[in-house]
C-alpha cells in the first residue's frame, strides 16, 4: 500500500541533493535580502542572526556541492536562484514577518534533511559515495537546521 | 507527500478524467501497485471521512478528501514546474513521481517562492498528460 521511495540510484540521491543546494541558496538569498531591506526596521541582534543564516546556508552548500561533485552531477549556480528570489521576492511587511520568514527557512530545511536521511536509510542502493560520510553530512546539517530554528524560536518568544 | 495524499490526488484525477467515481483497477494502474493496496487504502481513506466507496462503480472523494486532493496536486505542480524551470530536467513527469513521497508541502512551498505558478493553480493541471497545462515544456531540455 505504501508508495514511499526510498532514494533508489545515484541519479536519484544527486537529484535530491541538488534539490537541498537549490533550498540552502534560497535561504541564503532571502535572508540576505531582509538583512539588507532598509524597508524594515530591525534590531541588531536580528540582522546578526539573519547574517548568520547566510553564512551558515553558503557552508552548507559547500558541503552538499562536494558530494554531488563526487556523484558526477551537476549544481545549479548561485547567482542563477539568487536572480529567481529577486524576481519573486516581496518586503516582509514587519519585523515579525522578516522572523516567520526565517523560521519558514530554517523548519524547511530541517525537514528536508530529516526526510532525505530516511529516504537514504531506507534504501539498499551502493550509491557511488560513502554512505557513511553521506548520513553523517546530512545529520550534521540538520542538527544546526535545528538550532536555527531553535535561535529564531528564542528571538520571536523575546518580542512577546 | 504521505501515502494517503498520494491516492487522493490519484482519485482526484481519474474522477476529472472520467467524469464519475474512480475504479480500484484505474487507481492501481495510476499508482502501479495490487488492486489488493488499493483496496485497502481506499477502506482508510473512507474511515477517515475522505472517500466514499460503492460497489461495482468506485471510489468518490468526500468535500475534504477534494480539498487534501488538490492540496495534494499543487504540491505536485510545484515539484514538476520546479525541475522544468530550475532544474531543466527532461523526465520531469517520472521524477516528479519519485520524488513526491520524498518532498513535504513545507519543502514545496519554498520551491514554490522561485518558480512561476499561475494562481489558478491547480485548475490549469491536465489529468491526461499528467501536467501543468500551461507549462511550457521545452521539446529538448538538458537533464
Amino acid at each position: 500500500m505504501s508508495l514511499t521511495v526510498p532514494v533508489g540510484s545515484d541519479h536519484q540521491l544527486a537529484r535530491l541533493l541538488q534539490i537541498g543546494i537549490v533550498l540552502e541558496e534560497v535561504v541564503e538569498a532571502r535572508a540576505a535580502k531582509h538583512a539588507h531591506d532598509s524597508a524594515t526596521d530591525l534590531s541588531d541582534e536580528v540582522r546578526a542572526m539573519l547574517e548568520d543564516a547566510v553564512e551558515e546556508s553558503a557552508d552548507h552548500r559547500d558541503r552538499l556541492e562536494d558530494l554531488v561533485d563526487e556523484l558526477d552531477a551537476e549544481t545549479v549556480p548561485f547567482e542563477e536562484i539568487e536572480a529567481l528570489v529577486e524576481a519573486q521576492y516581496e518586503s516582509a511587511d514587519d519585523f515579525d514577518g522578516v522572523l516567520y520568514d526565517q523560521l519558514c527557512n530554517e523548519e524547511t530545511a530541517y525537514k528536508f534533511y530529516d526526510d532525505l536521511i530516511e529516504a537514504v536509510e531506507a534504501s539498499n542502493v551502493q550509491f557511488g559515495i560513502d554512505r557513511d560520510r553521506l548520513v553523517e553530512t546530512l545529520a550534521a546539517i540538520r542538527e544546526e537546521e535545528a538550532d536555527g530554528v531553535e535561535e529564531v524560536t528564542q528571538l520571536m518568544e523575546d518580542r512577546r | 507527500m504521505n501515502t494517503a495524499d498520494q491516492y487522493l490526488k490519484a482519485i482526484y484525477l481519474i474522477q476529472q478524467i472520467e467524469d464519475g467515481p474512480a475504479s480500484t483497477g484505474d487507481l492501481a494502474d495510476r499508482l502501479d501497485v495490487s488492486p489488493a493496496s488499493a483496496n485497502e487504502m481506499i477502506g482508510k481513506l473512507e474511515e477517515n471521512g475522505l472517500a466514499e466507496h460503492e460497489k461495482y462503480k468506485g471510489v468518490s472523494l468526500s468535500d475534504d478528501g477534494i480539498v487534501r486532493a488538490r492540496d495534494a496536486l499543487q504540491n505536485y505542480c510545484i515539484i514538476e514546474r520546479f525541475l522544468v524551470e530550475v532544474l531543466e530536467v527532461e523526465d520531469f513527469r517520472g521524477e516528479a513521481r519519485q520524488l513526491e513521497s520524498v518532498i513535504d508541502e513545507t519543502v514545496a512551498e519554498r520551491l514554490d517562492t522561485i518558480i512561476d505558478r499561475d494562481p489558478k493553480c491547480p485548475d490549469c493541471f491536465d489529468p491526461e498528460d499528467d501536467v501543468c497545462g500551461l507549462l511550457e515544456v521545452p521539446a529538448a531540455a538538458d537533464d
